[in-house]
């Protein structure tokens, strides 16, 4: 059986058995829950616990009024279509930006990964791209939505296609979720920004919070920006294919 | 001694070094845009307290008209329903969930633990500001045109956001932006408290060895981040229904002689939502005081909690159960019969756990040496409150039951003797015995007599009429009852009766709060430890605890936080951070 050392400031390395038991002697241990676990990162993980309850009742909240309303419900792929020189492509949009922004994970990952080696300039490099991934996903979201109200006068009360909970759930889902992603996309440059002064190298303190800064933060920002990916495979499966 | 005692064995160094704390350069950064726990938590309940005073006052002018209806002609039928909606929500968001949570959590949780402070201080801090936000948001609900909203604290679509209800335009958008701010600092601060209590743990201190107070803040918390957001999205669906026209809760509707916009919403699914959200929130309110609660009868009664383990397995699976029986809210919505089968269901279930507790509560009082303190005054009364709560909720959780009682007053009489008198109860009960540890001071003994005495048996004395009234069939929510042939003579004079009571309980509160300030300049000094207390907090170096709770050295924990009556032990108890008597050396380093 394999045995994981734990990390200590002082004195001798404890040891931890693997499996089922190892979660059990987690549980029961003094400390530490999650062992190795920062704080930062376990405050992210329960966070997107609860968001993910937030973006559940959207989702539902969204399946109900789309059965509760008599009126047909517009389709999706006519709605979302985009013509290049005459013929209508179904959905080709959205495929795109649901391309760039699973395509931002990967480069997230590679910021991670990075920023463990404390490859300060790499890191930086990658935070960045992942950066303009987003903004270039949110900037084609308000493409989308100016051609929907402009071109097709939809509007969060009513559409000429059909029920007015269309519009309603649209702009709401997609309005929250954009607001994830540009935060994401914020942070993304003030911590590229960090890295690329090399605060978390000489373990600056934070501004307000004058906590050491460190590259666990980079991974951290790596967690909420996977979940923000996540969810938007959802509303593109719920809302843009069904 | 008992199943979690001093077993002797090797406590583990820490594992991670001790976190530098932000230490606060001026006055302002100190007391106001504080970053220390304790600070934060005395700013969160001194705001609680202020607006659930507003709460209060609410409650008499509801008294009065319900007492002497058409005498006073300043309470209109519609400012009656805006009273009645800020009050409960005032009562039960800002009031109680802030004051539990933001306060008792705040104080006690790093002490307890043996932290330092909260994880992020910085995020707690905000999380204080923001509620403050929403608090002031609320109030200017009572100043916009039209007032405040008059929708009931459920703000049940479609009549949330007609004309015909009060505060139907402004008022209900600053409530339901309230509601999302309040929300939003919430999670600021749960995400901390959580955090904290899983990570930040001093050496020794498992979660087994946690006193139960903060077992329960815990568990309520971690339930408060999973039911919240469901509020959270039904106040953004219902501010786009009401700002811009939008139909998630709205159905066809002709109002005032007029089609509405509106088409295709479901109102049911506000409900749902809501009480996806309003199950759970009373849970919120009652686990921490049932953590509280335990504490505080096993210091006063020197004998160790019985069923250590079962109470906190308790807490965690009513904490579970809890999210399984929002819809016994809804018996009477039109909801599909089968669904109602299984709400009654899980609803009886919770019955299980809950009554363990009661139990437990009773057999470690059982031939204990019990101490009649304040405290532990306030947590005999919240028991007998609390069952007697309990109870009535097993007739409204079953539906043929609930049917002809729902919205009865026999459902106020309910939900106020389970999570309005007994929270409060266990809230009175936790002052007096944490205030010399917040002040240094005990609270004066006389007058605290005089207030728990007012308060309970006035307490009593309001709501056993209420269930009677409620079997009569006196509807909820009404403004006046007017002459009608099944309500006879007598609830009117009861309705009297009720009133005047009401109002003394509610001057008697004044004694209370003179209390808390007269203690502090003249209070007998409490030293360390008055109550002779095992937990954490009464073990730090100073009183009241400075920032960094704890000296140079974190404390190291030994024990379970129950060692008392112990036989042989030189003051009948032993603090959690006493090693045993034949600990390895090291140990005690
Ligand atoms: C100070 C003692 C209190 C008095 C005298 C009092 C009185 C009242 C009255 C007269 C009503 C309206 C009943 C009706 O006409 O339907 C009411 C409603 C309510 N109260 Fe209290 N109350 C008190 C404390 C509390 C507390 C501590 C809570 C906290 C849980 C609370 C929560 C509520 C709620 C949720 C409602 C229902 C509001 C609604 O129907 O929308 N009350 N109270
Ligand atoms: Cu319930």
């Amino acid at each position: 059986m394999a045995e994981t050392t734990l990390t200590h400031t002082e004195g001798t390395a404890a040891t931890r058995p693997d499996g089922l038991e190892g979660f059990v002697s987690d549980w029961s241990s003094d400390q530490r829950t999650f062992k190795n676990v920062p704080w930062g990162k376990a405050m992210m993980w329960i966070f997107l616990l609860s968001d993910t309850f937030i973006f559940s009742c959207f989702l539902l909240s969204y399946m109900t009024v789309r059965m509760s309303t008599t009126v047909p419900w517009p389709n999706a792929s006519e709605v979302f279509a985009l013509s290049f020189g005459g013929e209508p492509i179904p959905l080709i949009l959205i495929a795109i930006m649901t391309f760039i922004l699973i395509t931002s994970s990967g480069t997230m990952v590679l910021a991670v990964n990075y920023g463990y080696r404390k490859d300060r300039f790499k890191t930086a490099i990658f935070l960045l791209i992942t950066a303009l991934f987003g903004a270039t996903f949110v900037g084609m979201q308000a493409f989308e939505w100016t051609k929907l109200i402009v071109e097709e006068g939809v509007r969060p009360w009513g559409n000429p296609m059909g029920a007015a909970q269309f519009g309603s759930s649209f702009f709401m889902i997609t309005g929250f979720h954009g607001f994830h992603v540009s935060v994401g996309v914020l942070f993304l440059i003030l911590i590229a920004r960090k890295v690329w002064r090399g605060d978390f190298d000489i373990e600056k303190k934070g501004f307000f919070t004058s906590r050491k800064g460190r590259y666990e933060i980079v991974e951290t920002l790596g967690l909420y920006w996977h979940f923000v990916d996540l969810v938007w495979v959802f509303i593109f499966a719920f809302f843009y294919l069904w | 001694m008992a199943e979690v005692g001093a077993e002797i064995e090797r406590i583990g160094p820490a594992e991670v070094e001790d976190v530098e704390l932000y230490h606060a350069k001026s006055w302002i950064t100190k007391y106001v845009f504080s970053q220390d726990a304790k600070v934060i938590a005395i700013q969160y309940s001194a705001t609680a307290i202020a607006i659930g005073m507003v709460a209060l006052v609410l409650s008499w002018l509801m008294r009065l008209q319900l007492g002497f209806p058409e005498s006073f002609d300043f309470i209109e039928a519609q400012d009656y329903y805006q009273f009645i909606t800020m009050h409960g929500m005032i009562m039960v968001v800002y009031l109680l969930t802030a004051l539990f949570l933001g306060g008792f959590g705040n104080y006690l949780i790093p002490l307890m633990v043996g932290a330092r402070d909260m994880v992020f201080p910085y995020v707690n801090m905000l999380s204080y500001w923001i509620y403050l936000l929403a608090v002031l948001v609320l109030v200017a609900s009572f100043f916009v045109p039209g007032g405040p909203t008059g929708a009931g604290w459920t703000l049940y679509p479609p009549q949330a956001i007609l004309t015909g209800t009060p505060g139907a335009g402004a008022g209900i958008v600053l409530m339901l932006v309230s509601l999302a701010l309040f929300i939003i600092g919430f999670t600021m601060g749960g995400l901390n408290y959580v955090t904290t209590v899983l990570q930040a743990r001093t050496r020794g201190m498992t979660l087994m060895r946690m006193p139960l107070t903060v077992w329960g803040i815990f568990t309520a918390t971690v339930l408060a981040l999973l039911a919240f957001p469901a509020l959270f999205v039904g106040a953004v669906m219902m501010t786009l229904d009401s700002v811009l026209g939008t139909s998630f809760f709205m159905p066809t509707i002709v109002s005032q002689g007029e089609l509405l916009k509106h088409d295709g919403g479901s109102p049911i699914l506000f409900q749902h939502l809501f009480w996806f959200f309003g199950h759970p929130e009373v849970y919120i309110v009652a686990l921490p005081a049932f953590g509280i609660v335990s504490d505080l009868i096993s210091v006063h009664a020197r004998r160790h909690i019985f069923g250590y383990r079962m109470m906190v397995w308790a807490i965690v699976i009513i904490g579970a159960l809890s999210f399984v029986v929002w819809a016994h809210h809804m018996y009477v919505s039109g909801m599909n019969p089968y669904f109602g089968f299984f709400f009654a269901t899980t609803t009886l279930i919770i019955a299980v756990p809950t009554a363990i507790k009661v139990y437990n509560w009773t057999l470690t009082l059982w031939r204990a040496n019990i101490n009649f303190t304040l405290p532990m005054l306030f947590a005999l009364a919240f028991i007998v409150t609390f069952v007697n709560g309990g109870i009535t909720g097993l007739f409204l959780g079953n539906v043929v039951v609930d049917v002809p009682l729902s919205d009865t007053m026999f459902v106020v009489a309910h939900f106020h003797m389970v999570m309005g008198v007994a929270p409060i109860l266990v809230i009175f009960g936790a002052i007096y015995h944490w205030y010399p540890l917040m002040t240094g001071r005990m609270l004066n003994e006389a007058m605290g007599q005089f207030h728990f005495w007012v308060t309970f048996l006035g307490a009593y004395m309001i709501f056993l009429p209420i269930h009677y009234l409620g079997f009569l069939g006196v509807p909820r929510r009404y403004f006046e009852m007017g002459t009608t042939s099944f309500i006879p003579e007598s609830a009117h004079t009861l309705n009297e009766f009720i009133t005047v009571v009401a109002l003394i309980v509610g001057v008697a509160q004044l004694v209370f709060f003179y209390n808390v300030v007269w203690s502090m300049i003249k209070g007998k000094k409490a030293g360390h430890n008055p109550w002779k207390a095992t937990t954490l907090e009464w073990q730090t170096e100073e009183v009241p605890p400075g920032h960094g709770n704890f000296g140079r050295e974190l404390p190291v924990v030994y024990r379970w936080a129950y060692d008392y009556g112990v036989p042989g032990a030189e003051d009948d108890f032993v603090p959690q951070n006493h090693p045993p008597k034949r600990a390895p050396a090291r140990a005690a380093e």
